[in-house]
C-alpha cells in the first residue's frame, strides 16, 4: 500500500498533476466573495467561517474526479483491482493521497485566507481544528462519488450532484464549531460530532466505494 | 408459496395486473374522499381555513419519507438476491418520491405564507426535506446516466444505502444547526398534543389515499419498465445479425 501512496503523491505533485490548483481555486473564491457582498468588514466577519468552509469544500470537489479517472483511462485501475491488496485498501490509500495533496494544503491556506475575509484571530484555532478533523471525510466521500461515476463520460456534474448532499453534515458541524468558538461557547460538541463522522466515513465508506468500483470494472 | 415467487416477472405482471385496478380505484376514492371530507371540516379557531391544506401536506410528507425507505428495502433485495423486479421497482419509485417531496415543500410554503408570514424558513424540517429532494435528484440522475441496466441497478443501490445513512444524519445535523418554526409530530399520540378527531379521521383517509396512489403509480411504472425491458430484448433478438 505504501508504494501506491508514494506513486499517487508523485503523480499529483508532478507537472500536470494539478497540485496547488485547489488552493488557487480556494484563493479566487475567497477573493470573489468581497466583490459579491461588498468590502465592508462588518459584513464579511460573520460569514467568514462559512465562506472558508464552503471554499474548502468546493475546492476539494473540483479535484475529485482525478482520484480514479486517470487510472481508469490508462488501465492501471484494472491492475490495481487484480493486485494482491484488497480494493478497499486501494480506495482508502487513494483517498488519503487526495487528502494529502488537496485537503492538507487547503487547511494550511485557510488561516491566511481567513485574514482576507476579516476572520477574527480568536477563531483561527477552531478553523484549523474543524478543517483538520472534517476534510478527511470530504476526501473519503469524494472517493465514493468518484468510484460511482468513474465509468461515465460526463461524470463531473453528476459527481457534484451525488457528493454535495453527502457533505451536508460535515459542513454543518464544521462551521458550527467555529461559530461556537467565536461566541465563547463550547465547540467540543460539534468537533466531537465532526470527528465521529470522519472516523465512521473513513472506516466504512471504502467498502461502499470498492463495491462501486467493482461494478464499474466488471 | 413465498413472497419471492413474485420476483418472477411473469408472476409479478399477472399479480400486479390484478391488483392495479383496485389500487387505482382505492387511490382515487380515498384521496378525493379524504380531501373533500377535510374540506367540510370546521375552520380551526386559530388558523382558520388554511388548516385544510394539511390533508395534502401531511400525506405527501409521509409518503416522501416512506418511499425512500421502500427504495432502500428494494435496493437491498436487489443487492442481496438479484431480483430484477426489485431493482425496477426502486427505479420506478424514485420520481414518485421526488414529486411527493415537492408537493410537501410546495403545500408547506403555501401554508407557511399566511401562518408564519414567510414562504421559506431554514427550519430543520423544511431543510431536511430540501436535502431529501437533493438525494432523490442525485439518485434519479445516476439511474439515467448509466446505460447498462445491471450496473445502474448496482450503483444506484449502493448510492441508496450510503444516501440513507447521510439523509438520516443530515436530519439530525440540521436539528443541531437551527431551531425551527415547524411543529413537532403531526400525529402525536400524547394527550394534549393530539389532533382533534374532526381533523384526524379525514387525515387518516387521505393518508390511506396517498398510500394507494403510490402503490398504483408504482405498479404502473414498474410494469412499464418490465415491458420496456421485454421490448428491448425483442428488438435485440430481431436485429441480431
Amino acid at each position: 500500500m505504501l508504494p501506491l501512496l508514494r506513486r499517487d503523491l508523485t503523480l499529483a505533485t508532478r507537472a500536470g498533476g494539478g497540485f496547488g490548483l485547489a488552493v488557487a481555486f480556494f484563493l479566487i473564491l475567497c477573493a470573489l466573495v468581497p466583490f459579491g457582498v461588498g468590502p465592508d468588514s462588518a459584513a464579511l466577519r460573520p460569514i467568514a467561517p462559512g465562506i472558508l468552509w464552503l471554499g474548502a469544500l468546493l475546492a476539494c470537489l473540483l479535484s475529485l474526479d482525478r482520484i480514479f479517472a486517470l487510472d481508469h483511462e490508462d488501465g492501471s485501475l484494472d491492475l490495481l483491482a487484480t493486485a494482491p491488496i484488497p480494493l478497499e485498501g486501494v480506495v482508502a490509500v487513494k483517498a488519503l493521497a487526495h487528502w494529502l495533496t488537496t485537503g492538507l494544503p487547503l487547511v494550511a491556506a485557510a488561516p491566511l485566507f481567513g485574514l482576507l475575509l476579516q476572520l477574527p484571530a480568536a477563531a483561527t484555532p477552531w478553523l484549523l481544528a474543524s478543517l483538520v478533523i472534517g476534510t478527511p471525510a470530504l476526501s473519503m466521500l469524494g472517493a465514493f462519488g468518484a468510484a460511482i461515476t468513474v465509468g461515465l463520460r460526463r461524470g463531473g456534474l453528476l459527481l457534484s450532484l451525488l457528493v454535495l448532499p453527502l457533505y451536508v453534515p460535515t459542513l454543518i458541524f464544521g462551521t458550527e464549531a467555529i461559530r461556537r468558538g467565536l461566541e465563547g461557547g463550547s465547540p467540543a460538541t460539534p468537533l466531537l460530532f465532526l470527528g465521529g463522522i470522519s472516523a465512521a466515513v473513513v472506516a466504512l465508506v471504502p467498502f461502499a466505494a470498492a463495491a462501486a468500483l467493482r461494478v464499474n470494472l466488471r | 408459496m413465498s413472497i419471492w415467487e413474485y420476483a418472477n416477472p411473469v408472476k409479478f405482471m399477472r399479480a400486479s395486473g390484478a391488483i392495479l385496478p383496485w389500487a387505482v380505484a382505492g387511490a382515487v376514492a380515498c384521496t378525493l374522499g379524504g380531501v373533500a371530507w377535510g374540506f367540510l371540516t370546521p375552520d380551526d379557531y386559530r388558523q382558520g381555513a388554511t388548516v385544510k391544506i394539511v390533508f395534502l401536506h401531511v400525506p405527501a410528507a409521509m409518503m416522501a419519507i416512506n418511499i425512500w425507505v421502500m427504495m432502500l428495502a428494494a435496493s437491498l433485495i436487489w443487492l442481496i438476491r438479484r431480483h430484477h423486479v426489485s431493482a425496477l421497482a426502486a427505479r420506478a419509485a424514485a420520481p414518485i418520491g421526488a414529486v411527493m417531496t415537492l408537493i410537501a415543500l410546495a403545500t408547506g410554503a403555501i401554508w407557511g405564507q399566511p401562518m408564519w408570514g414567510t414562504w421559506w424558513e431554514w427550519d430543520p424540517r423544511l431543510t431536511s426535506f430540501l436535502i431529501l429532494f437533493l438525494f432523490y435528484a442525485g439518485y434519479i440522475a445516476l439511474w439515467s446516466a448509466i446505460e447498462d441496466p445491471d450496473s445502474a441497478a448496482d450503483l444506484t443501490g449502493v448510492l441508496c444505502l450510503v444516501g440513507s445513512v447521510f439523509a438520516l444524519l443530515s436530519r439530525y445535523a440540521v436539528l443541531f444547526w437551527n431551531q425551527g418554526l415547524h411543529q413537532g409530530a403531526s400525529l402525536s399520540v400524547a394527550p394534549g398534543e393530539r389532533m382533534s378527531a374532526v381533523y384526524r379521521y379525514p387525515l387518516y383517509l387521505s393518508m390511506l389515499g396517498f398510500l394507494l396512489l403510490f402503490l398504483a403509480l408504482l405498479l404502473i411504472r414498474t410494469r412499464t419498465e418490465i415491458r420496456r425491458r421485454r421490448l428491448a430484448a425483442l428488438i435485440a433478438r430481431e436485429t441480431r445479425p
